[in-house]
């Protein structure tokens, strides 16, 4: 997958290539991290290679969302320059191949594949320069991504951790700490378990309840009202400045 | 106006007196020590402003008379060698001193200083400022700033070079005539790229060769660029600094284009007004953008460039949109004999 179109004829002339020694089918190119979800679904695959810039959705991004396929593939990643993506990949010994990729190194890399199993989620945050655009969750044998701008809130409740949007919710499996290290711009944590986006909060609101009185943070887009813990209270005091 | 900057190896060159910024730091400079002058004069602080106005009376007609005569006899002064310069430039400024000091005599006070001591003192602001136009010359000299450039250049040019030949890898089975198309508009980006960009070039050509980069740019993202071009007022004769669209053109792809996937407009605006001319881009730009630092590097490093040539004169400018970036650079309207 790439998202410019010459890169993806250049990829389609290789494989045919290696494809006189190797047995392989290829499954089809696609521009985009949501069409590659797409066509994984109906057409499970034994290996994806990946292009690491990409708009909307880098590559990277896409293998952690690849993971929550019923048969997750193996994944090489092809990059032309990125220095910091170059250094990470041999940081964490993941397979990579440089742009113009050569048909003898493609080969190796495939062969290699057999053996090969899906990289591994710690190892894909390891390589995750920025925030995710999305988060994924598995919804009825689909893969559902929910862009980050749409969150309003996360909450975590036992195993899970339920993910509001304005829309609806989603129940996805991750930690909140994790979570809030990853996106410290975009959300702020106002309950032990609970992180609302900045860009949703309305304003705060007191309420008394069982007798004592607490702050409650007023959001936009749903009525819901989400408590704010005593340890957070510095939070109301940020946000009416 | 100088038309090359070669200084590869320092050897130090008088001002252009005809630059406004050259003119008006002169300026600011003889009236910042005539000010001291008077301050180690006056004995008291409440006595200084009668000491100023008084040394003003030469000060000001001298200073002006010389800014004339320089202007006039830039190109004479250019011709000559550093050190002929210098000494011209001496000469001048005492024999005005004379001048003003013999026919002058009603401006100044009743019982004037001996001549030698205008003299001495003229010889020694004269050298001061030669002085400091000499160092700020090399401060800014391209030697000085290579080292710089080629690490800045090297930031960006990688990611476009490995593209574009995995773009024309994949034309050559498919389509060898456009392949060869492709690799004629390389051979021409890299050797401007890598030649010698120290004087400056017209702007017709700096305009072929931004062409040629988004042409190439095109191959690889199809209908996801799209180029609009407002040059039909052009002054295509206009001497520029080489590569001073390009590098620009590269950040609104990179930073304008690449990260999204519908299709954007890069938009190229060149004109020219009132003695200037214009050159104003803008590409789509959204808020959370990421690789800001490269972006930062290549504008710092056309503004350096701008000054060098042209000092005070140009200006570069950006600014944010709604969902627009534009860079707008105004500069001389130096017209070139060659085009």
């Amino acid at each position: 997958m790439d998202d410019e179109a010459p890169a993806r004829s250049r990829m389609h002339d290789v494989l045919a290539d290696c494809a006189q020694e190797l047995s392989l089918e290829i499954a089809g190119d696609v521009a985009s991290g949501r069409a590659a979800l797409e066509l994984l679904e109906r057409v499970p695959c034994d290996v994806v290679l990946l292009d690491v810039r990409m708009p909307e959705m880098d590559g990277i991004e896409l293998a952690h969302h690849l993971l929550k396929l019923d048969r997750p593939p193996a994944v090489i990643f092809a990059t032309a320059y990125d220095v910091y993506a170059l250094k990470a990949f041999e940081v964490n010994a993941v397979d990579y191949l440089l742009k113009p990729i050569r048909a003898a190194r493609l080969k190796e890399a495939l062969a290699r594949v057999r053996t090969a199993r899906p990289p591994r989620p710690e190892t894909l945050r390891e390589l995750q320069r920025v925030p995710r655009a999305h988060l994924s969750v598995q919804e009825r044998g689909k893969i559902e991504l929910i862009p980050i701008v749409d969150v309003v809130y996360l909450k975590a409740e036992l195993k899970y951790l339920t993910v509001r949007t304005v829309k609806g919710e989603h129940l996805i499996e991750e930690s909140l700490a994790r979570l809030e290290e990853e996106y410290a711009e975009r959300f702020v944590r106002v309950h032990r378990n609970c992180l609302v986006a900045r860009a949703a909060i309305r304003g705060f609101e007191r309420t008394a309840k069982d007798g004592e009185t607490h702050w409650v943070v007023l959001l936009s887009g749903i009525e819901e009202k989400l408590p704010v813990s005593r340890r957070q209270q510095h939070v109301v005091r940020e946000f009416s400045r | 106006m100088a038309r090359s900057i070669n200084q590869n190896a320092y050897s130090g060159a008088l001002p252009n007196f005809r630059n406004l910024g050259i003119a008006l730091r002169i300026v600011v400079i003889v009236n910042v020590m005539a000010l001291a002058a008077a301050i180690v004069q006056a004995k008291d602080l409440r006595l200084l402003w009668s000491v100023l106005l008084e040394s003003s009376a030469i000060v000001q007609p001298l200073l002006i008379l010389s800014l004339f005569a320089l202007v006039a006899l830039n190109d004479l002064l250019k011709r000559l060698p550093y050190y002929l310069g210098v000494l011209a430039v001496l000469a001048i400024e005492l024999v005005l001193t004379t001048l003003l000091y013999t026919f002058g005599q009603p401006l100044l006070d009743a019982d004037p200083a001996p001549l030698t001591r205008y003299w001495v003192l003229v010889a020694l602001a004269t050298g001061t400022l030669l002085l400091y136009f000499d160092l700020r010359g090399r401060a800014l000299s391209p030697a000085f700033t290579e080292a710089r450039l080629q690490a800045l250049q090297a930031r960006i040019r990688p990611h476009f070079l490995f593209n574009s030949i995995n773009a024309v890898l994949s034309l050559i089975r498919q389509n060898p005539k456009r392949a060869e198309g492709a690799l004629e508009d390389m051979a021409d980006l890299f050797r401007v790229l890598m030649a010698d960009n120290r004087s400056l070039s017209s702007l017709a050509r700096e305009v072929n060769l931004c062409r040629q980069y988004l042409e190439l740019e095109q191959l690889r993202l199809g209908d996801r660029l799209q180029v609009e071009w407002h040059i039909d007022n052009m002054p295509a004769d206009a001497l520029v600094p080489p590569l001073v669209l390009q590098p620009l053109l590269e950040n609104a792809v990179y930073h304008g284009i690449e990260p999204r996937v519908e299709p954007g407009v890069v938009s190229i605006n060149v004109y020219s007004a009132r003695g200037q001319v214009h050159a104003v881009l803008r590409n789509p730009y959204r808020q959370e953008g990421d690789h800001h630092a490269g972006n930062k590097m290549a504008l710092a490093n056309i503004r350096e460039r701008l000054q060098l040539h042209f000092d005070a004169e140009a200006t570069l400018d950006t600014r944010i949109g709604d969902d627009t970036y534009q860079v707008h650079i105004a500069m001389p309207y130096v017209k070139g004999s060659d085009s």
